[in-house]
């Protein structure tokens, strides 16, 4: 999938949403749970199910990154199913806290 | 990204929590939601939707409503005049303008503006049933225009996108990292960026924002103790003048944990009475502009506490803007355009996604690879450390040589006699340009004008010492304690 900020996606297997903070060049496939994420009016077909062996999933409001395709997404629904991206989990993004200016 | 899906992640994490109240009237993640769509259903059809008016729920229902109905939020200075706010006004279209002075809605309504007033506004949004809608995640449009405060040419209106504002937001903050005790005091404009940042950083932390409608500094004292208040952001002068009211009572501030301060210069006495009132409370000073989606450099809490050890650098870098965020980058370049090495002054330019240096009807002011010119002077010291010297148009060339302004006044505030001062250049057939000094003396002192030249020499060179010292009963500041130069200017050009 050709991504682009701002785009919002949705999982297959369970509750998590997601928007595109930084989006890869290239074409990337996404995942969720082990299927793959959804484009905003996707409708799941309901063959796809949960596949909890990839690890944890998604938290609300944390950043998922990927370096090597310079990929980042915003969680804006939490769910089940582990991010992946093209098979690789995506990786938490660490926020060092800057001094609280407003 | 939209900023209205910052919103719904609120309310979808925890949206029974009150996140901003004022004066007895509080909303919760999921009411300021609902209000949204509704106040948005309002605004339909139009193409902004305007504001002008205090601190209040109309501030962000307002913003979240324009947000969701696809135009442009634009918060104006309700002590404009009619004229000046009908000329702002009549380039943006039909625009819903909602108000909240009962005088002021009507001369716009008669003007044939669109008006609603904000409590009709606020009534409205909030008796409306559950949120309904599609969250827009697309962070192009236009989210804010604001107009830039003027102090060197008149205002414009900056284009902040969705993209800017939730890029600023999403790299400077954690999604609900506040304690659950902690709440803001926001008593900085609603036209000024400050308080769209506010706003918008402490609802995504998950910080309760308490409005105060203007600021006054024992209603804000007052605001602090009555609602446990944690953290606050003021501008300089509203510092000086909390400092009088504690002085006066002696009763601290104890619930305060943090206060950042930012906007304007502040001038080093100012900041030593805080530090000495206020030894608790982590300080951070802040820098960026309207076109950066606020912030974009910080000095944060130990840089303080260092120099109030007595560390020489510390103490030197308290005057600084602090360090560069880590999503933004900065360069500082000769008139050339040459970048500077550190330590050499030169025009600050600044990168990232939060900038966004474009102007309703004008052409971007960006460069090919994105920099933006902040139109400020200053260095970056081999630690990178961002010192400000002001703005790059208020430079006094006098002779071939560079002058900013600011190292004079800071000079000058430190006379025991002298309130305020505002030193700006004049036109002069000799040098290029003259130094001028515009002194505003504390109550019940005296002071002439060779005293004051006499006072600048003892820590200036020759040059650098002000040709002409004129007094004045006060000085012309913004709201915001920008002092405005080109009416001193002007002034002395009249008088002379």
């Amino acid at each position: 999938m050709k991504l682009r900020p701002g785009q919002k996606l949705h999982s297959a297997v369970c509750d998590a949403q997601v928007v595109v903070v930084k989006a890869p060049a290239g074409e990337v496939e996404l995942g969720c749970g082990g299927a793959p994420l959804l484009d905003d009016g996707q409708e799941a077909d309901g063959a796809a199910t949960l596949d909890e062996s990839l690890g944890e999933g998604p938290l609300l409001g944390k950043r998922y990154a990927d370096e090597e395709v310079g990929l980042e997404l915003l969680c804006t629904r939490a769910g089940k199913g582990a991010l992946t991206v093209d098979g690789r989990p995506l990786l938490i993004k660490g926020a060092k806290p800057l001094p609280s200016s407003d | 990204m939209n900023l209205l899906l910052l919103l719904d992640m609120v309310a979808a994490g925890r949206g029974d929590e009150v996140v901003v109240q004022s004066g007895d009237h509080r909303l919760t993640a999921a009411e300021l939601l609902a209000a949204a769509w509704a106040g948005a259903e309002a605004a339909a059809g139009t193409s902004a939707l305007a504001y002008v008016g205090t601190n209040g729920l109309a501030l962000p229902i307002g913003l979240f409503a324009a947000a969701a109905a696809g135009v442009p939020f634009v918060p104006l200075n309700y002590r404009l005049t009619e004229d000046q706010l009908h000329d702002l006004l009549a380039p943006l279209g039909d625009t819903l303008v909602v108000a909240d002075g009962e005088d002021q809605a009507a001369a716009l309504a008669a003007r044939g503006h669109r008006v609603l007033g904000a409590g009709e506004f606020v009534a409205a949004a909030r008796g409306a049933g559950p949120a309904a809608g599609d969250v827009p995640a697309e962070g192009e449009a236009p989210a804010v225009l604001l107009y830039t405060s003027g102090t060197t040419a008149a205002p414009k209106a900056a284009v902040l996108r969705h993209r800017h504002l939730t890029s600023y937001v999403i790299g400077t903050v954690e999604f609900g990292g506040a304690g659950p005790d902690e709440a803001v005091l926001v008593s900085v404009p609603p036209y000024h960026v400050a308080g769209l940042a506010n706003l918008l950083s402490n609802l995504y932390l998950g910080r309760r924002i308490v409005y105060l409608a203007q600021f006054d500094a024992p209603a804000w004292v007052e605001s602090v103790r009555r609602e446990s208040i944690t953290n606050a952001m003021v501008v300089p002068t509203m510092l000086a003048r909390i400092c009088d009211v504690l002085d006066e009572d002696g009763e601290g501030l104890p619930s305060l944990r943090a206060l950042s301060y930012g906007g304007a210069r502040t001038p080093a006495t100012v900041l030593q009475r805080v530090m000495a009132l206020l030894p608790d409370v982590d300080l951070t000073n802040a820098y960026g502009l309207t076109e950066t989606s606020s912030t974009i450099a910080v000095l944060g809490p130990e840089d303080h506490r260092a120099a109030r050890d007595g560390d020489p650098d510390a103490s030197a870098r308290l005057s600084s803007a602090g360090q560069v965020l880590p999503t933004v980058e900065v360069e500082v370049r000769d008139p050339l355009g040459d970048a500077q090495p550190a330590g050499e002054p030169g025009e600050i330019w600044v990168r990232g996604e939060q900038v966004s240096g474009e102007y309703a009807g004008r052409d971007a002011s960006l460069d090919d690879d994105g920099w933006f010119p902040t139109r400020d002077r200053g260095w970056v010291d081999a630690e990178g450390y961002l010192f400000i010297e002001g703005r790059s148009d208020d430079t006094i060339i006098r002779g071939g040589e560079n002058i900013a302004p600011a190292e004079i006044e800071e000079v000058l505030l430190q006379h025991p006699a002298i309130a305020q001062v505002a030193v700006v250049g004049l036109p002069d057939d000799e040098w290029g340009q003259r130094i001028a000094a515009v002194v505003v003396l504390r109550p019940d002192t005296v002071l002439d004008a060779d005293e004051v030249r006499d006072f600048a020499r003892t820590s200036l060179r020759g040059s650098k010492t002000p040709d002409v010292v004129t007094f004045a009963d006060a000085l012309p500041f913004t709201e915001t304690g920008k002092l405005l130069r080109r009416v001193v200017q002007a002034d002395l050009a009249a008088a002379t």
